[in-house]
């Protein structure tokens, strides 16, 4: 693997540039996107079809003054949302675009995501917290309860595929699902297991949007309640900074739910499989995740723990229990 | 007469409504229709470009001022004092003079209207007895840089004109 250093070199450009391409063009998608579903235009001043206004945003944000107000801890508040945005940048190495681009193909990589994962929570609890704002502390604790409840069945979800697999792997995960869409873990023809595994699929999406603070479960940003929740004391940059954690931690959910359940860069014929493919089944759940946002309304605090605790987790953990008695029987 | 009750169903109680994912799954597919529709043919919108395109006002919408003039160019306005007298927000000011064409014995010298105290109820409009203001120039978007800009002389209501022909302002209720 490590033939030179170009390699290193060549991969965090790559995905700097991934990433950043991403964090930018999908707030126009969604601005576009919410529009068209709600038969508006969206942005269409800046540039043909708006394609320009990123770029607009992006120059407001920087030239405009990062205020720290009286009464923030001030190394907290500058550093939360430099920590939104590593984890999300970071989560890229281990993901596999296709066969042979992926910049580390790491055992145990699905453990290392859901670790990175975590850390986006810290982002927004330090925010919260530091800023000495009530909104905001209520935000964070929200977003800690909220992701605290959503992780234990996307985990238990994921380690059904853990088991299917035989591998904590991204990349030995994706190539088990190589050959057409009967191989994939959502539809798997062997053992039976696509009897079951669209539900652990459905829980596991549910879950990335919860994970991602994405409507309608986006208690921590409820704008209508809570200004906007722990982004509340934010300007310029540090605002910009928490906007794109949050896009980059939807397409790494996207990315991850296209490695583990949809077979990652394989063709669903079969045939030329490619990192075309992986980045169609990344944008097509991308759309589902904007879609589903503006199709409908927030959820309560209490319903939305209702929903894990109650719903998700039982379901997940018989999903567990399911695929180790398909594994063990076939 | 009877009292008409009207029961109204209620929703969510079957076990349809009550298992969610179905439902969730109904309500995506309505918004993909609207995205669907918005897609192909995205003219049919809800909104308004508005400094593109600009909202049709009716003859009775009531915005800014002007003053009207006979065929040959001279004002109706025969200083009679009755809008500045009507005017709750006293934003009119006028000073008369003498008539010179033979019409009337008074013209007024100097009629400014101050649109900043102005609050648009149009009682000067319907105090006038010679018709000779009206609030019919279609203009609603009423700005300006500096407070001097929003005083409107007398050369400024004169200058406007009017935005409907004479039979649409009369349809209009005036």
């Amino acid at each position: 693997m490590e033939t030179s250093i170009w390699r290193p070199i060549i991969y965090l450009v790559g995905i700097m540039a991934f990433a950043g391409v991403n964090a930018a063009y999908l707030g126009w998608c969604e601005r576009k996107g919410a529009g068209r579903i709600q038969r508006r235009p969206g942005p269409k001043e800046v540039g043909p079809a708006g394609l320009l206004q990123p770029l607009a945003d992006g120059i407001k944000l920087m030239t405009k003054q990062l205020l720290v107000p009286q009464g923030v801890d001030g190394i907290i508040f500058r550093v939360a949302p430099v920590i939104a945005m590593i984890p999300a940048i970071t989560s890229m190495v281990v993901i596999p675009f296709s066969g042979n681009i992926q910049a580390r193909a790491m055992e145990l990589s699905v453990l290392l995501l859901f670790a990175l994962a975590s850390l986006a929570m810290i982002a927004i609890l330090l925010g919260g917290w530091a800023s000495g704002n009530k909104y905001a502390i209520i935000s964070s604790a929200r977003a800690v309860s909220q992701n605290l409840a959503y992780e234990i069945p996307m985990l238990l979800t994921v380690i059904a595929i853990v088991m299917i697999s035989g591998s904590m792997n991204l990349r030995d995960i994706a190539i088990d699902q190589q050959g057409g869409f009967w191989h994939w873990n959502i539809f798997r023809f062997e053992n039976g297991h696509f009897l079951y595994m669209w539900v652990g699929f459905i829980i596991f999406f549910i879950c990335s949007i919860a994970e991602t603070n994405r409507a309608p479960f986006d208690m921590a940003e409820a704008e209508s309640e809570l200004v906007a929740g722990f982004m509340t004391e934010y300007s310029s940059m540090g605002f910009g900074l928490f906007m794109m954690g949050e896009y980059l931690n939807i397409v790494v959910g996207a990315c991850l739910t296209a490695t583990l359940f949809l077979g990652g860069w394989d063709c669903p014929f079969g045939q030329t499989p490619g990192v075309w493919w992986f980045l169609l089944k990344i944008y097509i759940l991308i759309f589902t995740v904007i879609w589903v946002r503006w199709t409908f309304p927030r959820t309560q605090v209490y319903r939305l723990l209702n929903l894990s605790w109650k719903i998700l987790i039982p379901f997940s953990l018989v999903n567990v229990l399911v695929t180790a008695a398909f594994i063990k029987v076939f | 007469m009877s009292i008409k009750v009207k029961t109204i169903v209620r929703q969510g109680k079957s076990l349809q409504e009550r298992l969610y994912l179905i439902e969730v799954f109904k309500g995506m597919a309505v918004t993909f229709r609207h995205f669907l529709r918005n897609f192909l043919d995205n003219s049919k919108l809800y909104v308004r470009h508005y400094p593109e395109v600009k909202p049709e006002i009716t003859p009775r919408w009531r915005g800014r001022h002007r003053l009207t003039t006979h065929e040959d160019g001279s004002m109706k306005c025969v200083a009679c004092f009755m809008c500045q007298t009507n005017c709750p927000a006293k934003c009119i000011q006028i000073e008369a003079g003498e008539r010179t064409d033979g019409r009337t014995e008074k013209v007024p010298v100097k009629f400014d209207i101050d649109l900043l105290e102005c609050i648009y109820c149009g009682y000067c409009v319907e105090a006038c007895p010679k018709d000779a203001i009206r609030m019919d120039t279609g203009i609603f978007s009423v700005t300006g840089y500096k407070r001097e800009s929003m005083l409107m002389t007398m050369d400024d209501l004169l200058a406007t004109k009017g935005a409907f022909s004479e039979e649409e302002y009369k349809k209009g209720g005036a």
